[in-house]
């Protein structure tokens, strides 16, 4: 059955002002264009969980979407502070709940997986077990040493951007491949955005690469350039300069609003915002194939 | 022979590289700690095996990564996990030789620091978080840092322990069941601190030009020295090559102090 439908109508249906929601992708594939349809639609009081937060979250944060943050590593990857986030956090403006990078996705695995909870070695540092009460102690029942546990996260809304998808939402991804998989299956809903929507053959002709499944996909968006100022592995480059940019233009409440205005709320959609970068920034950001080897599944 | 000039940043990686032995399976952080490594695998270390959080195993960057999450980074690697992978099965699991450790303050037992400055719910300075370090510290046979050598990021004990070195003292690890040997050397611009066997960072090495007053007044404990203070090699003009024209030809992570 086809779920494809437009990005808009696709926020609009399923993300509600109260959600949690997770927008997937560790560095790669972050979904930046499904970010600003909802920060153009107003969503309110969102808790926004994600491990690196990165740009889309402080931009979201910027814009008052959120409520609160759940993450393992606020900063700008690669740059420094964001500063949004962090100065909302200072001053007392945001809530947030906050663990290690294996907590935040041992969280999704159980999550993933229908469990109430998983277990983890212990590290020695007691830092975030002190100030996070959900981080737990627990002892091993088999009489090992003590476990760590952490609660599973299922969040309202998982938004996942991938190179390729069937109509019915069969996605193919590749490259850094994250915590996109455990998102989905995690979350209640699931909003894919893909940069290209291909036949089921395609589908069928690599089944290996499918790591979303048709069955726990609520709407296909067909979205080319959607994870810009991140990459999509073989498609475009990431746009490092911008990432830099963002530490100027998030120095200040004026020029967070001007990039909101001119780059969110100024444009209607992903391809108005594509063409509005411009063919110098098209070009810099190109690149050059480098295929891998086929393999032969056989004929049966 | 004229005296070859360098920069701390250069000072500290090209001393943090010669840490790595050929073979090993590292945990590599991105900036100064990528650079090292880089460094290393283009001199004695040929067989040296990246990894990074993001997920790539046996990565051979063509360019200089601005993010752990480059795309360089995933071209022509050995193999690209999930992120859960990553942390169980080569972490936790025990297969991972080294790891580079990153955070502003570190403190007499190699604790790590990268959260907060002030108060947890009242952050004079709120800092990015653990990401992977926690699990580093804990999970990799060795562990690793560089850092400029200055009071405020070495303090008695650290206000929020993000990762654990010796946590109170030798002893505390094997209590807790970590299986790496923990913060095995601090490398600064003055020198290098390393373990006593009472869990202790002691200073054992100094860089050419350094004294041990100088690392003393500039750390937040009664720093010792070790009886005998090592001199350490010379930065060479082949290593200095290599990190200019090679790996950082911008000078983004060398031309600062770190």
């Amino acid at each position: 059955m086809s779920k494809l439908i437009p990005l808009n109508q696709a926020i609009a249906e399923f993300v509600n002002d109260g959600d949690v929601l997770y927008a997937a992708g560790f560095t790669h594939l972050i979904p930046f264009a499904a970010g600003h349809e909802i920060i153009r639609q107003r969503r309110k009081n969102l808790t926004l969980a994600r491990a690196t937060p990165d740009l889309i979250y402080d931009q979201m944060v910027a814009a008052g979407c959120a409520r609160k943050v759940i993450f393992s590593y606020m900063g700008n990857p690669g740059v420094g502070s964001l500063r949004i986030m962090r100065s909302a956090i200072e001053q007392g403006k945001l809530e947030w709940e906050e663990y290690s990078h294996f907590g935040m996705i041992t969280r999704l695995q159980a999550g993933a997986s229908g469990l109430p909870f998983l277990p983890m070695k212990q590290t020695g540092a007691t830092g975030l077990e002190q100030v996070n009460p959900l981080i737990k102690r627990i002892p091993d029942p088999y009489g090992g040493k003590d476990v760590m546990v952490v609660p599973a996260l299922n969040p309202d809304v998982a938004i996942v951007h991938v190179q390729r998808a069937d109509k019915n939402g069969n996605a193919h991804l590749w490259g850094i491949i994250g915590e996109q998989k455990e998102a989905a299956f995690a979350a209640r809903k699931v909003i894919l955005t893909a940069e290209e929507i291909v036949d089921e053959s395609v589908i069928r002709s690599d089944p290996n690469r499918t790591m979303i499944p048709t069955n726990i996909v609520d709407a296909v968006c067909h979205v080319p350039y959607a994870s810009h100022p991140s990459y999509s592995q073989g498609y475009y480059d990431r746009d490092n300069e911008f990432y830099l940019a963002w530490d100027k233009i998030s120095e200040s409440p004026d020029t967070i609003k001007q990039y909101l205005d001119e780059w969110v709320y100024g444009v209607k959609d992903r391809e108005e915002y594509w063409e509005k970068l411009g063919a110098k920034t098209h070009k810099r950001l190109k690149v050059k194939a480098r295929y891998s080897e086929k393999i032969n599944y056989g004929s049966y | 022979m004229s005296e070859i000039k360098y920069s701390s940043a250069e000072l500290m990686i090209v001393n943090a590289a010669r840490l790595l032995q050929d073979g090993d399976v590292v945990f590599v952080g991105v900036g100064q700690p990528n650079l090292a490594c880089n460094l290393a695998k283009r001199t004695h270390a040929p067989n040296l095996v990246m990894i990074y959080e993001a997920g790539v195993i046996g990565a051979e960057p063509a360019r200089l990564p601005l993010s752990i999450g480059d795309p360089t980074l995933v071209s022509g690697s050995l193999s690209v996990v999930s992120m859960y992978d990553i942390f169980a099965n080569y972490l936790q699991r025990g297969n991972v030789d080294v790891g580079f450790m990153g955070g502003a303050q570190i403190d007499k037992y190699g604790n790590i620091n990268a959260t907060v400055i002030g108060e947890y719910e009242h952050p004079k300075t709120r800092l990015p978080g653990s990401g992977g370090s926690q699990e580093i510290a804990a999970w990799a046979n060795r562990c690793y840092i560089m850092t400029p050598h200055q009071k405020r990021r070495f303090p008695e004990k650290v206000e929020f322990m993000t990762s654990a070195g010796f946590i109170g003292g030798k002893g505390d690890r094997e209590k807790a069941g970590l299986r790496g040997k923990g913060m095995l050397a601090v490398v600064t611009d003055i020198g290098m601190l390393e373990p006593d066997e009472t869990g202790e960072m002691i200073l054992t090495a100094l860089h050419p030009n350094k004294t041990v007053d100088e690392a003393k007044a500039n750390t937040g404990w009664d720093l010792k020295a070790a009886a005998q203070v090592r001199l350490t090699e010379r930065v060479t003009e082949n290593e200095l090559r290599i990190l200019r024209e090679e790996l950082d030809p911008t000078g983004i992570y060398l031309k600062g102090a770190g």
